[in-house]
């Protein structure tokens, strides 16, 4: 129990140290953030999609 | 200054520049001839006997690609001073460094799991179980990297990149005929038209070049060796060489199966190891033996690369430089990383099709995401200073990891869907 508390902590703290990203958000970075998340939203979806779709053939 | 004197003088410049190379000369070397891992030469053996000759042009095109790609991590590395893992949590926040590090968890022990199956299967051709291959494998990596120093670590990697050349002498054996390769392969051709296979085929290459655990392992290697801005030159062309290396290597492969078993259905490299060896008994061992030595040296690098990004962010010790009582966890996870992926291939009917279906599909979720960080923090002028990126390099790699991005999404989304573009 204590060493999932220790974790947790550690996942904690560095969830704190990196809250704030340092890289400057231009417009370009900015872009490129918001169309990476698009294409990994519609990746999930796929692979979402065929598990689906292979657990219907099982 | 005589003509001996300028000799002299030349001579001593040169000499020096040599010695300063083979000082700095690893990373870059290590992780492109690790490039060429267990599901690499599977894929140079099968590409070789599916079309000849004809493809080697399209190899020599991915030298620039894998050149361009990694040595920006060169430049990163030694001006940062930080792992590729640290670097995305520092500058895009704690969202998508757990991304990243999650995804290179499960993307690195997947691809491990497929080495120790590609090394299994070439050790057991010479009648070695697969129990004891994994056994002998997990023992010779601990104590390979348990040495506490980063040098000698190094140097045993680069013996074993040196066995990656034995592919080299097997394709001299089989005396292709160099008119044929001249003709067929160094000229742009799609032999049979751009079908469905063929694409295949061409985006699996361009997979096998550029993986994502390559951007973090040469990364975490260029801190942990200790590169310098001074040394990003070196670096550069330590990175050139390996690239150069790591597909003269493919295309021997190429030669070999392209020689003696054009036309037969490869599936694997153990299988072509084991049909070339009807035809010239050496050059199927050779085949084997190179096989097994491609899967230790992608394990060595990829199971690094996951406990250096590990480190890294969780703030252990994380250097081949420190003892296990300094770094612990550094090496606990390491172990772990390869002793659970080399148990799944003992399992009986472990589904291995399945898992190397997922290494492709996760693939395509981090290399994106990884490559465009990798991007963005190279034009982060506040950090990079005098090596970001130059207008030139940012059009050169920014078309390339467009390329990259296109051709690898169509990849996995083929592997998921294998019906969508027949």
């Amino acid at each position: 129990m204590r060493t999932f508390n220790q974790f947790f902590s550690k996942i904690r703290e560095i969830n704190q140290r990196y809250s704030k990203p340092t890289v400057e958000m231009s417009r370009a970075v900015k872009i490129s953030l918001a169309v990476l998340r698009v294409y990994l939203f519609l990746l999930v979806v796929l692979m979402i999609y065929k598990f689906i779709t292979v657990i219907k053939v099982v | 200054m005589d003509f001996f004197s300028l000799l002299y003088f030349r001579f001593k410049k040169v000499w020096k520049s040599i010695r300063l190379y083979l000082a700095i000369a690893g990373p870059g070397l290590v992780v492109m001839i690790a490039d060429n891992d267990a599901g690499g030469i599977t894929t140079y053996a099968a590409t070789g006997a599916k079309y000849g000759y004809h493809l080697i042009w399209f190899l020599l095109l991915l030298i620039p690609v894998a050149y361009y790609v990694q040595e920006m991590t060169v430049r990163l590395g030694a001006v940062t001073k930080r792992g590729h893992a640290e670097a995305i949590f520092e500058s895009f926040g704690a969202f998508w460094g757990w991304f990243s590090l999650i995804d290179l968890m499960i993307v690195d022990w997947l691809t491990l799991v497929t080495e120790f199956v590609g090394m299994t299967a070439a050790l057991s051709i010479f009648g070695v179980p697969a129990w004891l291959t994994v056994i002998l494998v997990v023992l010779l990596m601990s104590v390979i990297v348990l040495n506490g120093r980063y040098w000698t670590w190094e140097k045993i990697a680069l013996g074993f990149c040196l066995l990656n050349l034995i592919y080299i002498p097997a394709a001299f054996m089989v005396n292709p005929s160099l008119a044929d390769i001249a003709g067929q392969g160094l000229i742009p051709n799609l032999p049979g038209g751009l079908n469905n296979e063929l694409f295949f085929l061409l985006m699996a290459n361009i997979g096998t070049t550029i993986a994502p655990w390559m951007l973090f392992f040469q990364q975490s290697s260029v801190v942990d060796k200790g590169l310098q801005e001074k040394d990003i030159k070196m670096g550069k062309l330590d990175t050139f060489i390996g690239s150069i290396i790591t597909v003269s290597v493919a295309i021997f492969i190429v030669i070999v199966t392209g020689t003696l078993l054009n036309g037969a259905p490869i599936d694997d490299a153990a299988t072509a190891a084991k049909m070339l060896m009807k035809t010239n008994h050496y050059v199927g061992a050779f085949m084997a033996i190179g096989l097994f030595n491609a899967g230790l040296l992608g394990a060595i690098c990829i199971s690094l690369a996951s406990s250096w990004a590990f480190g890294e962010i969780f703030g252990w010790a994380h250097s081949l430089n420190t003892k296990v009582k300094e770094a612990p966890w550094f090496y606990i996870s390491f172990f772990i990383t390869l002793a659970t992926a080399g148990v799944i291939p003992l399992i009986p009917g472990a589904p291995l099709v399945l898992i190397t279906l997922f290494v492709q599909v996760v693939a395509v979720t981090l290399l994106p995401a990884a490559l465009v960080f990798l991007i963005l923090l190279l034009n982060d002028k506040k950090t990079m200073g005098e090596y970001a990126n130059t207008p030139l390099q940012n059009i050169v790699s920014t078309t390339i990891v467009v390329a990259i991005i296109i051709l690898s999404t169509l990849y996995g989304v083929s592997a998921l869907f294998p019906n969508l573009f027949q």
